[in-house]
């Protein structure tokens, strides 16, 4: 039996505090002589009243009822789940870059400059793209960015009426929302039965009101989109341009470059493939690389290097103006530098090398238990589909929750969206083969389990700290926040 | 090759390919066309040891100044406060943060609770109905407000006081561009809102009024009178907050803001260069099934016991796609965590010590630069920062504080050609009355 974790306002007591603020050293001043009466708050904010020991308490109890990369293998798919290292963390919190102010100036915060324009570098010559701005904070962020540069463009040469995108159907959902975002239309190309873009339907759907094209190569389905020049030449002959969608670079380092394929512009996750952590969620960073023609519209201010060291160069009459207060997430940033520094030239390639072996690994051996719909070499992530066990009642959703009572974190469900009962397997190349090996016993097992006791996989998680839970419920009644 | 972060043996990888059926990891790359094949290394620098990256990169951060050994002045949207030791202790702890999104509840009740928690404190300090579980940053948060206001209100007219925070309103305008909204600048007098001018723009075409709570110059906009302007016709009143503020000042949501927003970099986030900091995003009840990001909800297992899911997930770009109101998905996760522990910490006494402290320090102060004869424009009420006026350039003033180990305030020219030799100066608890002093009188002496 299981016990409730208490949320941190039911140990609350009144007379407990958890902070240590100095004492006043300037005159006492009464706020209401300073601050109108209407402006005084009168109901104070009903935050917990707790003891130091009572937090950290609350939080490790909390920090156990949560599975992370370092509590076990996490193959969620085009997420990149790998390690991450910690010397990224010490490097991060070191005082000269975790307590320096953005606006400080220039001259004081040179270091910082430093490595944000080292970073810009590296990441040009990793995708073969002619400049880098780390201001976007996440991916989609990204994605926008690329878009809205994008659309500047194309006005600049008068072009007004280029107001589609044309996203894949095996699209990341955020792709057709930036679009729409940055003020576009989506149209979707649909896939081929191999898994690739349809080139018939990218012809019919290219025209002079295509801005751009969305790709994320290789695609959702793990495979390379090995007619890329031949889709780059439609689109550039219609005037659009190539956008490439960076979640999946894990896949490629050192063998095939975003700039080489004919991109045009590049977002990359560097809590992805750079490792800088999930945090949960986020924070992440999404830097963006784009071609020579498209430089001046680069977002402000770009961080720059000139005879007397490095600055921030705000003179840009082009640029599609400030996507983000100061300059990116530079902590993030500061992680994935590190990391790239950790593995160099050679590290990099191995990193890609052993994410593809170890999908193909687990793709080929995990093939006789499930449907593989696209039965080729995949790259750092493979689909297959649990049709085989729907057909005995166990749904895609029940061999994830079943998943979870051997410490595992499932794949990616249910995406990308073509691949019926769609089961996403992204191991990265941090694991080992012995883990991979335990996973497929696991998968193995449930399939049989699936054939022989689909009850045990129909109602599991039977080990989690809560069973399944009722989530019609919570959108239809929704309770999102304590009250007492 | 060897590697601590690659495990794969040699004879792991012969395994492995055999299985797989192919000679060499090369063929499973057979599917790049040569014509795109990178065929050379990455022109970059060599890895180094753990140990030699470590040292070079300390001494890059030296290189730095840093407001752990300089008292620093300068606010404007970023603070240097005080975190808890608590917190990197708990956001240390690798379940949160190797983690990813919450995406299978039974696993990550931990994160979820986490979220729930911090969405309710949200709740308290802005007095609104529903908050969501964190968009990048304040300036980003402002932003989706004016589209979220654009979107129900279906109106085009976004009115922002210049008196909210420049790179905010940056931000808004690049935004704008998307869905073609037109974004007008309301002046400011005294240092707030031109009340006036805010009526005049008002029309049936306006989505919503954006002010900020205390403003970008440390004034307390009064949104008592504000509200009733904002909220002509279908137009949305959005305030920009700093949360910290709202241990003491009376919340937005009592004078009826329909959409609250801000950064809870004051609540245990280092300053870190600008980010990653945790836009906070809190709506009224209203607008629950409209709001951006992520939201945590309470339910129960099949079992009867509490736990909480993500919840309402149809607004959101995975399942709406080209549909969806909002593109973000990656936010500030593991930062709102650290400004949950930190308003955990602090507590409903320790925000409101801290509030007030801040309010006292930054008007004492105050106090000192109108006593050495400096002019300080804005007259209305401050919370921790002021605009103080100097007979030479900002710039100027703060090269020889810096000379003297003292970061200054922020040039407020840099944005506000008519505020040119005004400095923006921000006193946190931090600061010592020693400190205070002798940057008063520094800068008199700068000012002699």
């Amino acid at each position: 039996m299981h016990k409730d974790q208490p949320l941190i306002f039911e140990i609350s007591k009144p007379g407990r505090i958890g902070y240590s603020l100095p004492e006043l050293d300037v005159p006492a001043l009464n706020v209401e002589e300073v601050i109108p009466a209407d402006y005084i708050r009168t109901e104070e904010p009903e935050l917990p009243e707790v003891s130091e020991l009572d937090i950290m308490r609350h939080y490790t109890a909390l920090s156990k009822r949560n599975h992370g990369v370092d509590s076990g293998f996490y193959p969620l798919g085009s997420c990149t789940m790998k390690y991450n290292p910690k010397i990224n963390e010490n490097v991060a919190r070191l005082s000269g870059f975790a307590h320096i102010h953005p606006l400080q100036p220039e001259e004081t915060v040179q270091g910082a400059l430093e490595l944000m324009y080292d970073l810009q570098e590296h990441l040009k010559e990793i995708t073969g793209m002619d400049a880098v701005t780390l201001q976007p904070a996440a991916g989609a962020h990204g994605e926008w960015t690329g878009l809205m540069m994008i659309r500047a463009y194309h006005e600049a040469n008068g072009d007004y009426n280029r107001t589609k995108v044309i996203v894949p159907d095996t699209a990341h959902g955020t792709n057709p929302a930036s679009a729409t975002v940055a003020g576009f239309e989506t149209i979707t190309v649909k896939s081929t039965e191999e898994g690739l873009v349809d080139l018939d339907d990218l012809r019919r759907v290219v025209g002079p009101d295509t801005a751009a094209l969305m790709l994320t190569n290789p695609n959702t389905l793990g495979l390379f989109e090995e007619n890329i020049l031949e889709m780059a030449k439609i689109v550039h002959d219609a005037g659009g341009k190539l956008y490439y969608d960076g979640a999946n670079l894990n896949a490629v380092l050192s063998k095939a470059r975003p700039g080489d394929m004919g991109f045009d512009v590049v977002h990359l996750n560097l809590h992805k493939t750079f490792t800088g952590p999930h945090g949960g969620g986020g924070p992440g960073s999404g830097p963006v690389g784009v071609k020579a023609e498209l430089i001046p519209f680069l977002p402000k201010p770009v961080v720059s290097k000139g005879e007397n060291g490095y600055y921030l160069d705000y003179d840009r009459p082009q640029a599609i103006g400030r996507v983000k207060p100061f300059y990116g997430n530079f902590g993030i940033n500061v992680r994935a530098y590190t990391y790239i520094r950790s593995m160099g030239p050679d590290g990099l390639k191995a990193v890609s090398e052993y994410a593809v072996l170890n999908a193909n690994y687990m793709m080929r051996r995990l093939a006789e238990y499930y449907d593989l719909p696209y039965d080729r070499h995949c790259k750092h992530e493979f689909v297959l589909s649990g049709k085989r066990q729907k057909k005995l009642g166990v749904r895609t959703l029940d061999i994830a929750k079943r998943l979870l009572d051997f410490g595992y974190h499932p794949p990616t469900i249910y995406f990308p969206l073509i691949v019926e009962e769609c089961m996403m397997i992204e191991p990265t190349e941090t694991e080992s083969k012995e883990t991979l090996d335990a996973f497929i016993e696991a998968m193995i097992q449930i399939a049989k389990e699936a054939e022989e006791n689909p009850e045990i996989v129909q109602e599991a998680p039977h080990t989690t700290v809560v069973k399944r839970l009722d989530e019609t419920t919570a959108a239809r009644k929704p309770i999102l926040r304590y009250q007492k | 090759m060897l590697h601590r972060y690659l495990p794969m043996t040699e004879e792991d990888k012969q395994e492995m390919l055999k299985t797989i059926g192919v000679q060499s990891i090369d063929e499973l790359f057979s599917d790049i066309p040569e014509s795109v094949r990178f065929n050379r290394d990455y022109n970059i620098k060599k890895a180094k040891s753990e140990s030699e990256l470590m040292k070079e990169l300390t001494a890059l951060a030296e290189k730095n100044m840093h407001m752990k050994k300089h008292p620093s002045f300068l606010g404007a949207g970023v603070y240097d406060h005080y975190i808890p030791a608590i917190v990197d202790h708990v956001i240390s702890r690798s379940e949160f943060y190797t983690a990813y999104t919450p995406y299978q509840p039974e696993i990550s009740q931990g994160e979820l609770q986490a979220i729930f928690e911090f969405q309710t404190m949200i709740c308290e300090l802005t007095g609104m109905d529903v908050a969501n579980s964190s968009m990048y940053d304040g300036g980003t948060a402002l932003a989706e407000a004016a589209l979220l206001s654009a979107g129900h209100t279906k109106n085009k007219k976004v009115l922002v006081s210049k008196a909210v925070h420049p790179e905010y309103r940056d931000v808004l305008k690049t935004y704008a561009k998307g869905p073609g909204l037109e974004v007008v600048e309301i002046p400011f007098k005294n240092g707030v809102t031109d009340l006036e001018a805010l009526q005049a723009e008002m029309d049936e075409q306006v989505a919503c009024v954006i002010v900020q709570y205390p403003n970008f110059f440390g004034q307390i906009e009064p949104l008592k009178e504000i509200e009733p302007i904002a909220h002509t016709g279908k137009s949305m009143f959005v305030v920009a907050s700093n949360p910290l503020a709202l241990g003491i000042l009376t919340p937005p949501g009592t004078f009826g803001a329909d959409i609250v927003v801000g950064d809870v970099q004051p609540f245990g986030i280092p300053a870190q260069f600008g980010g990653p900091h945790c836009g906070y995003f809190a709506v009224k009840s209203a607008l629950m099934r409209k709001i951006p990001g992520r939201l945590v909800g309470q339910t129960t297992d099949e079992e009867g016991r509490r736990g909480f899911v993500l919840t309402l997930q149809a607004r959101e770009q995975h399942i709406r796609r080209d549909k969806a109101t909002s593109n973000i998905c990656s936010n500030q996760a593991l930062n709102a965590l650290a400004a949950s522990v930190a308003m955990t910490a602090l507590g409903k006494r320790g925000v409101k010590e801290m509030a007030i402290m801040n309010i006292q320090k930054a008007h004492y102060a105050k106090n000192a630069f109108v006593e050495h004869g400096f002019d300080v424009p804005f007259t209305g009420p401050f919370f921790n920062e002021f605009v103080v006026k100097l007979n030479k350039s900002v710039k100027e003033v703060n090269k020889r504080l810096l000379e003297k180990g003292i970061i200054g305030g922020y040039d407020v020219g840099r944005d506000y050609p008519e505020l040119e030799n005004h400095m923006l100066v921000a006193v946190t608890e931090l600061r010592t009355k020693e400190e205070i002093d002798t940057f008063v009188k520094e800068l008199g002496d700068c000012h002699a």
